[in-house]
Formats: structure tokens, sequence, C-alpha cells
């Protein structure tokens, strides 16, 4: 890697950080995406991700992912936990089989020494109910904490993965926590720079934590939301309709805007359940309702040219 | 003779699979051995996260030679007959088969097959990719290229590497050959992923497991565990502590690691405000760390160090880790605290839960109190056709006022502390760790100065959770226990959700043993059907009880029957528990009545019968009921007449007199004993019963002639069966 500028060392800086792993996994091969500009729970939600791993087509992408838990926001007032954060995510389908290696090499860049450090896999079967996915993998553990998430996808929206796509989930802020050996997330320096020019993550990112906890937890009209939602779901099924084959063997035209829909309707629900008003037998019937709509919408992927489909084969 | 050497090499395996897979491993391997005609000498299993390994120490290099013969159809059988018989026996002609002769059957086919041993290695390389395509994983999945696929291979992690050698000691051994999936058997593996990630060769076990042990692999669990047991204790006691003895967690981290380095780590004495359990639980869950306390025990209060068993010997002899772990601890111990002081404090939106509170009668000044009328006022649901945790709440606590005085506590404190049992479930430190759940109610109830009765009440109402579990003693935990469990299982009955085989989703069964166990260890009297009976009409059909603030939906039918299905469920789980403790639970059917309910007496009267049967005059009075019974079905069934009543003028034998008036005299006895419920006493007025029974069948023929003389030695048999009636029903005494 070409020298970089004291400040980028991912020691010293959360961008440093960021841009080193893009840098690593740009080196590997992989696709380096923005994120999507849409609100979600977590990077698996990024179509990149969660339709991505659907059908044979090879796939690697990476990218980092601002992903909102609306149930964790603290006002600001806790030094670990916010509702709005960073992932970096990278999906490697099929998986290689060197994957634990090139995770460990990508800690190594980021100046984690496996000699130092005691960087373990710790059992941990993912499973996103609202996705109809799961995968088996691990808890990333860096001297007992845990810093990534490690999985083989198995099933995402219902239907098998063929080839199975192997996951990686960093979670940055933690992982810039440990870094830089800092105790509270805000204090993490952002830009690297010292002095005047230094910027903290809290200089970002602290009055969004506050304002948008009130957002989550007080001001959120509820009603809107629940509208929100119906409405997402009723496009979502609108749109996978107008854009269905039109004769057998045809593509499927209208997959990803649907999709957009099943992430709004999630992210509303999160919204919901953060504001207090779903009831637990509530719950359940809501996370159905999106599970359905990603299963719908994986369905119409695999009709698609990403998906793997080609018209020419059906017509043939 | 030759020894086999298995490993087969992994991703991270889960630690609580590790063992078990190893010895399905083991017993997969050695029943294809055996099947195959290759007896061995002995097997020993071993695993890391990395790898299970098989050592088969003596097994044959090939297998014997077997000749079998199979008969076949007569020389002069049809065609098709003998067609078939080729074709099962892998013959191409007739001309291939002997001709036997039997004088009976005449000339038939023998068809002698010539099964020639196979070599260990060709049946090894056999049995092999079936075994791992087939392993019994809990959960396994497909990785990689090859699982585009349909079918491909599934393991628990990618497998990565498959070890296979066969050979005598003396000789280089050979790489037993065979293809799963990508995967070529051979003879090279891997050490520790960081110390030693270079691949190398091994031969046999020993020269294995010893270049492991260079290459920083303990291959042997049980010795990974004394290692850290030891690390751990020493570390320990150079600071004057000791380790809080945690088997299961060993057992997990053992199977963490390849090359277990023991640290120890600290965090700040101010998280020992938190209450013990919280802090070992805290860091046992979640960092899978030991706690440790002052030598000698503490009190019940830890230390602030703690032990963590990392993977690595690091450059820096561990500092680095031992700081990153207690960096995380701290964290987790910052949020517990947190939630043990944000639930001592007011809850935000307290006029919200006012309404709930004025119906339960709580006092919104006490925080557990506040969380009450939260799980009320949230309408939680405990089962979607039984109702919310709320009208729960109120049922158990009407049912444990109704059950106080019957085990001798305040109906008072039982209420209250029964509208306390289930507070702590909306605390913020169940929610994070729902295992605390009660416990933590008893320190927030001490912590607003309930009544140790209450507080006690309030953690163990769940009790007793298993047969192992402790039995609560408190009177007022009593109650407000059984209170809980027979709530339940009135609820469950009334909607019909009963366990069937081996489903038991609400654990009825564990509830209803519960019940029986409180009731015979604190020796206690209920009636049990008018207990049922009672909750149901009161707490549970609000149609029964007209307008009803417990709205619960369940039927409208009048629950007789459930009633008594209820408490037959109770007496097949009284069968249980008495079989389990050794006792004889047929007796339990021996001394029923269509009115017993009561779990205590049927107990001591299955106690006392018990001991009696075991006794001489038991084992000979039961022969001579038994004796008197046949007679008495034979001549019934006969028609025979038998006397309504023992006319004495009729009796003129010595020792039919004696009978008579033995049996008079025990009656009343019997009477008295069991009026006084003094079965021990019952059983002695039986026991007298002996001697004049033998005596009479001894001496005196029934089967008289003169037929008013054997009617109304019948009627004296009648006699001995109703006065041991009084006492057990004989008749179904098995054995």
């Amino acid at each position: 890697m070409p020298d970089l500028l004291p400040q980028m060392d991912p020691k010293r800086s959360f961008q440093g950080l960021i841009l080193t792993l893009q840098r690593y996994w740009a080196d590997y091969g992989c696709v380096i995406l923005q994120p999507y500009d849409m609100e979600v729970g977590a990077g698996t939600f990024h179509p990149a991700t969660t339709l991505r791993a659907l059908g044979p087509k090879r796939w690697n992408a990476a990218y980092v992912q601002p992903s909102r838990r609306p149930k964790d926001g603290r006002y600001g007032e806790n030094p670990n936990r916010l509702q709005h954060y960073y992932q970096f995510q990278v999906i490697l389908k099929p998986n290689p089989s060197n994957l634990q290696e090139l995770y460990l090499g990508s800690l190594a860049a980021i100046g984690v020494d496996p000699l130092v450090h005691d960087i373990r896999f710790v059992e941990d079967d993912w499973e996103s109910p609202t996705l109809g996915a799961w995968g088996l993998g691990w808890e990333c553990w860096c001297d007992g904490m845990e810093v990534s998430q490690f999985t083989y996808f198995q099933q995402v929206c219902g239907i098998e993965c063929a080839p199975v796509a192997g996951e990686l989930t960093y979670g940055l802020e933690r992982l810039a926590m440990y870094v830089q050996n800092v105790d509270n997330v805000y204090d993490l320096n952002f830009n690297g720079r010292e002095g005047d020019e230094k910027v903290t993550y809290g200089e970002v990112f602290l009055q969004a934590e506050q304002e948008y906890s009130r957002f989550n937890f007080e001001f959120a009209d509820t009603a809107i939301l629940h509208r929100h939602f119906d409405e997402a779901e009723k496009e979502c099924a609108a749109l996978l309709a107008a854009g269905a084959p039109d004769e057998p063997g045809a593509l499927h035209r209208c997959v990803l805007p649907a999709y957009d829909q099943c992430i709004k309707a999630s992210h509303v629900f999160n919204l919901l359940d953060a504001r207090g008003v779903i009831s637990v037998t509530e719950r359940q019937s809501y996370i159905l309702r999106v599970r359905s709509l990603a299963k719908a919408c994986g369905e119409a992927f695999l009709l698609t040219d990403a998906g793997g489909a080609s018209p020419q084969d059906a017509a043939a | 003779m030759p020894d086999l050497l298995i490993e087969l090499r992994s991703e991270e395996i889960p630690a609580r699979m590790q063992r078990k897979a190893a010895g399905d491993l083991r017993k997969m391997v050695t029943d294809a051995l055996v099947e195959a005609g290759l007896p061995y000498e002995g097997a020993r299993e071993y695993w890391t996260p990395r790898r299970l390994a098989l050592d088969i120490r003596g097994v044959p290099a090939r297998s014997k030679d077997v000749v079998e013969e199979r008969k076949g159809p007569r020389t002069d059988a049809p065609q098709k007959a003998i067609e078939g018989f080729l074709r099962g026996a892998g013959l191409s002609s007739i001309e291939e088969a002997e001709t036997r002769s039997d004088p009976k059957k005449g000339d038939f086919y023998v068809a002698v097959v010539k099964k020639p041993g196979r070599t260990a290695e060709a049946v090894v390389a056999e049995a092999l990719p079936a075994i791992i395509r087939d392993f019994p994983w809990p959960k396994s999945m497909r990785w990689g290229a090859a699982s585009r696929q349909p079918g491909s291979l599934r393991w628990v992690r990618p497998l990565q590497s498959i070890v296979c050698t066969f050979g005598p000691e003396t000789e280089e051994p050979v790489v037993v050959e065979f293809v799963v999936g990508d995967l070529k058997a051979g003879n090279a593996t891997k050490g520790h992923r960081f110390h030693a990630p270079q691949e190398f060769t091994v031969r046999r076990f020993e020269d294995y497991a010893d270049k492991l042990a260079k290459a920083h692999v303990v291959l042997d669990a049980e010795r990974r565990k004394e290692m850290i047991r030891h690390d751990a204790e020493n570390l320990a006691f150079a600071r004057g502590l000791e380790v809080v003895p945690d088997e299961g967690l060993l057992e997990e981290v053992s199977g963490l690691v390849e090359w277990p380095v023991t640290l120890m780590g600290t965090f700040e004495e101010a998280y020992l405000e938190l209450p013990p359990e919280v802090v070992q639980l805290t860091i046992r869950a979640n960092q899978k760390c030991f706690v440790t306390r002052p030598h000698g025990g503490g009190n019940g209060r830890l230390s602030n160090h703690f032990i963590l068993v990392s993977n690595i010997e690091a450059k820096d002899g561990g500092a680095e880790i031992a700081r990153g772990n207690g960096k995380v601890v701290r964290a987790r111990l910052s949020d517990a605290l947190y939630f043990w002081q944000t639930d001592q404090g007011d809850l935000p939106d307290l006029p919200a839960l006012e309404a709930s509170a004025a119906s339960l009668g709580l006092d919104l000044k006490k925080p557990l109190d506040q969380r009450m009328a939260k799980l009320d006022a949230l309408g939680v649901t405990f089962h979607a056709k039984i109702g919310t945790q709320g009208e729960r709440v109120r049922r158990i606590a009407a049912l444990a006022e109704q059950i106080a005085p019957v085990v001798g506590a305040d109906p008072a404190l039982a209420g209250r502390a029964a509208l306390l049992a289930k507070a702590d479930l909306t605390t913020e430190m169940v929610g994070e760790f729902p295992e605390l759940q009660g416990l933590m109610g008893r320190y927030y109830a001490g912590l607003q100065g309930e009544h140790p009765s209450v507080q006690a009440a309030v953690e163990e109402h769940y009790k007793p959770l298993g047969p192992s579990d402790r039995v609560p003693t408190d009177k007022v935990a009593v109650a407000v226990a059984l209170a809980d469990k027979l709530d339940t299982l009135v609820a469950f009955w009334a909607i019909d959700e009963k366990p069937t085989g081996s489903k038991d989703p609400y654990a009825l069964r564990r509830a209803a043993l519960g019940v029986i166990r409180l009731v015979l260890e604190n020796g206690l009297r209920v009636d049990f059907l008018d207990v049922i009976r009672n909750h149901h009409a009161l707490n549970l059909d609000d149609k029964a009880k007209g307008a009803s603030q417990v709205e619960v939906s369940v039927g409208d039918v009048r629950h007789f029957q459930s009633h008594v299905d209820l408490l037959s469920f109770f007496l097949d789980r009284l069968k249980v528990q008495l079989r389990e403790s050794g006792a004889r639970h047929d007796l339990v059917d021996a001394v029923l009545t269509d009115t017993s309910d009561d779990l205590l007496d049927i107990t001591r009267r299955v106690e006392a019968l018990g001991a009696f049967l075991d006794s001489e005059d038991g084992k000979n009075l039961l022969a001579g009921y038994r004796r008197a019974a046949n007679i008495l079905a034979a001549e019934e069934k006969k028609g025979t007449t038998i006397a309504e009543a023992v006319d004495l003028g009729l009796l003129s034998e010595p020792e039919e007199k004696a009978l008579a008036g033995a049996i008079d005299r025990a009656e009343v006895e019997l009477d008295e004993a069991l009026g006084t419920e003094n079965y021990a006493h019952a059983m002695a007025a039986l026991a007298k019963l002996r001697a004049p029974v033998d005596a009479f069948f001894d001496k005196v023929l029934v089967n008289a002639e003169d037929e008013g003389v054997r009617a109304n030695r019948l009627a004296l048999l009648t006699r001995i069966r109703e006065a041991t009636l009084k006492v057990a029903d004989f008749s179904r005494v098995a054995g």
C-alpha cells in the first residue's frame, strides 16, 4: 500500500479505518459501493446483499452502510449505544475457501496483531426474521469484544442460497473505539487531526443522536407511520405485479423499486416498535408482513438478469 | 496390529457441539469397522474448536474371507424360481451352483458365495465419505462454489482438510485415499491458527499429537480443562482469592481455545454494589469469564478480579488482552449498574399507570409496584386464549389469599407477594437477563422494605423448577408458589391445552409435579377438587361470575369434566413422583376412592399400605384376601347363594367363630384409626386379621355341603373383603 498521511492511520482516525477497509477489499477485487440511499437497520438490507445473495452469479462487493436502530437511541448519553451507526459490509458470493484468512488479513490491515490480541470465532447463528434469512457463522471477538459478524448465508428471502455467500459485517464504531483506545464513542477522532483541526465523532453525530432519540421515542407521529407502513406494503405488491413477466420465460421488470418499499416498511416497523405502540402479538404479524414482501421480492429477483435469469434460455 | 488415525479439520465448531460430535464420529467409524468384520482393540476421540480426531488401535489389516451358502430351489423347480435364485445369489448361470441332496427335499441347488476379506483401508475409504455426509450435526451448512449444486457436502462449518492414515507401529503408515466433496484425504494438517499456520504432515497418532503440541494445539479437552483450572486457581490464589467454580463454563471455554492461556482482569470495585448473581451472570454470559471471591468464600461477596482464558501466548504477556477484556467487562457492568439503578427509580410515565395501580391496589410510590402497574398497563399477553399477564396476576393473588389459611400463611402477605411476584418482568435487569426473574424481584422487594416473607415469595414462587430443585418452605412463598402453578394448570385445562406425548410446551407436567412436591414436602392438606372448582368459577369463568374485571376468554360450558380430568392428571403425576422416589406407585390406585383429592392423604395411605404389604402379616393377609376374593368371584359366577349377612348362629367351627369376632373388632379399630388418619394403627388393626384368616382357610371348608352353611361362610369371606376395603382396594395391588 502506498504511504498514507499519518492522520489516515486507522488507529488515529475513524475515516482512516473506513478507508483502510475499503482499500483492503478493493484490492481483493470487490466492487466498492456507496451506502444505499434509504434508511435500513443493517448493511444486510442493502440490495447489494439481500438481493445479490440470490441466484447463481458471482458477486463481490463491499460498502459502508449507515444503519438505524431506533430503539437503541439513548439521547447521546450512553457511551456505547447509538440509534445511527456505521456498518462495513462485505459480501462474497460464492464464499472463497479462505474467507477467514481474508477477514483476519483485514484486521491486520487496520493494525490488529493476532499475536498480541486474542481473536476468536464464537458461535453465532444469524437469523433475520424480517428478511426470511438465516446463516451459520460466528461473532468475531477481539480481546472479548465482538467486533464483527461472520455469516455463511444459507437462505435469504426464504430462498436457498446457491451458491452460498459469505457476509462480513464490521461494527465500525466499536472497532474504532478499540483501535483508538477510547471508552466513549463520542470521543472517537473522526479525521485523525489534532488540536483545532481535530473533529470528533461527537461533533459529527451527538446532536443527531439527541434529535433522533426524541423523534424515535417521543415525536414520531404514529398515525402517519402506520399509514406509511400500509402504503409501502401496498406499493411493493403493486410494483411486483406491474413488473411481473408478461409471458412465461420473460424477465421481471420491476424488482428493485419494489424492494425499496420492503425496506421502507421494515424501517417504519422499527420506528413504530421504538414508539412502543406495537403489542407483543402484533409484533409477530408485522414481522410476517415484511417477510412476505421480502420473499416476493427475492422470488421476483430470480427472474431478472442480475438474479441469473436469461430470457433467451427460457425461450429456447 | 495397525492403527487408524482420522482428523477432520474445520472452521471453528461451536463449543457446545464438540464433545458429542467427537463421540458420534467414534461410534460411527467403529461401528462401520465392526460391521465389516474388523474388530478393533481400542478407540479414543479428541476434539478442539477446529478439529475432531479419532485414534483407533489394533485394527486388523484385512477382514477374514467369508463363505456363505444359500439354499436354492429343487433341481426340478420351475424356471422362474431358478432364475430368481440366481439373481438373488448373484450367480450368472446354474452351473455355478452346487447340487445337494436331502432325503426330505430331494435334489436342490446351493449357491456357495465366497466373500473374500477386504483390506481395512478399503473399508475405511468406503465408510468415511458416507459418515461425513450423514454426520448428525444439530445444524449444518453448505459453503463455497460447491454449494451451487444441490446435495453438496454439509458440515457444521466449512470442512478444511481430512487426515486419514493407517499402518502398524513398525512401518510408515499409508494414507487411506478417499474423496468427499472437494476434499481428498491425506496426511497434512495445520496447527494453531496464529502460532502455527503452516501445513505439516503426520504419520500416526503419537506423531500427530506430538506435532500438534509443538504447533500450539492441546488436543485433549480434559487436559485443556485441567490447565485452565490449575492456572486460574494459581492466579487467584496469588491474590488471596479463589475462583467461583463453574463446570459448565469450564467445559465451554475449553471448547473455545486450542492453546489455553489464563489471565486475570479487573474492574472497579464500585460495580460490586450489584448483586453478585448479576455480576457473575454479566461476566459469564457475555464474556465467558470466571469470577473470583475472597479466599474462604467471602460471605457471598465477589472480588473485582476475574479470570479470562485466551487462545494465544501473546507477545506482550497478555497485557493488551487483559486490558481489552477488562474494558468490555466494565462496559457490561456499567450497563448492569444502569439497569440496577434505573429499576430502583420512578418510571417516567406514572400518571398512565394510575388506573392499573388503583385496580390492583398498588402503591405507585414504590418502584416495584410501578413495575407491576406497568406490566398490567402494557396489556402483555400471557396466552392468547387465557389473557394478559395483568389478569393472570389478579387471579394468582386471589388464589394465593384463598390458599393462605390452608398452608398457614397470612392471606394479606400472600396477596401482596403474589401481586409483586411478576413485577420484575418489566425491570430493565430481567429484560437483559431473563434467568434472573424472581431473584431480582426479591432484591427490589427488599429495597422497598417488603416483609421478609413477601421477599422470599417473590423469589421462590417459581420453585420447584424440577425434580432436584429446592421446594420453598416459607409459608407465604408456598401459598404463592401453589397459586401460581394451580392457576396455570386450571387455565390451560380450561382452554383444553394439555400435554400430549412428548409435547408439553407450557411445562404443565413440571407445574403439577411442583404442586405435588410443595404439598408433600410441606405436609399440606389441600382439597384439590374444591380449589380447582372454586378458582375456575371465581377467577377464570367470567360468565359464571357475571360482570367481572377479570375477562378471560375461556369457554362457557360447565367445566366439571375438565376439573376431574385435571385431578386425574395430578394423580398420574403423583404416581410418577412416587415411582421415582422408590415408592410403590401401583398402590395409588388401590387407595383411591371416588372422593380422593387430597394428595398428602393419598401419599400417606400409600406409604402405610406399602410398609404393611412388605411385612409378613401384610403378605399373608394379601394372600388370604386374594383367596377369599377368588372364591367369591368363582361362586358369584356360578350363581351360588351368598348370605346377605353373617348369621352367627350358623357358625359352628371355632376358627370361623374366631374370624367373625376378629373382623368385628378389626372394623371398630379400623374406623377409629381411619377417623383420626392414623394409618399405622389402621394397618395394625388389619394385621390382626392375618392369623384368624389363615386359620379359617386352614381348617374350615367353605364349600360346605349344607347350602345355608355355605352361604353363611361365603358371607364371612365378603366381610374380609369389606374390612380390607376400608383401607385399600386390595384387588388393585399389583404383583
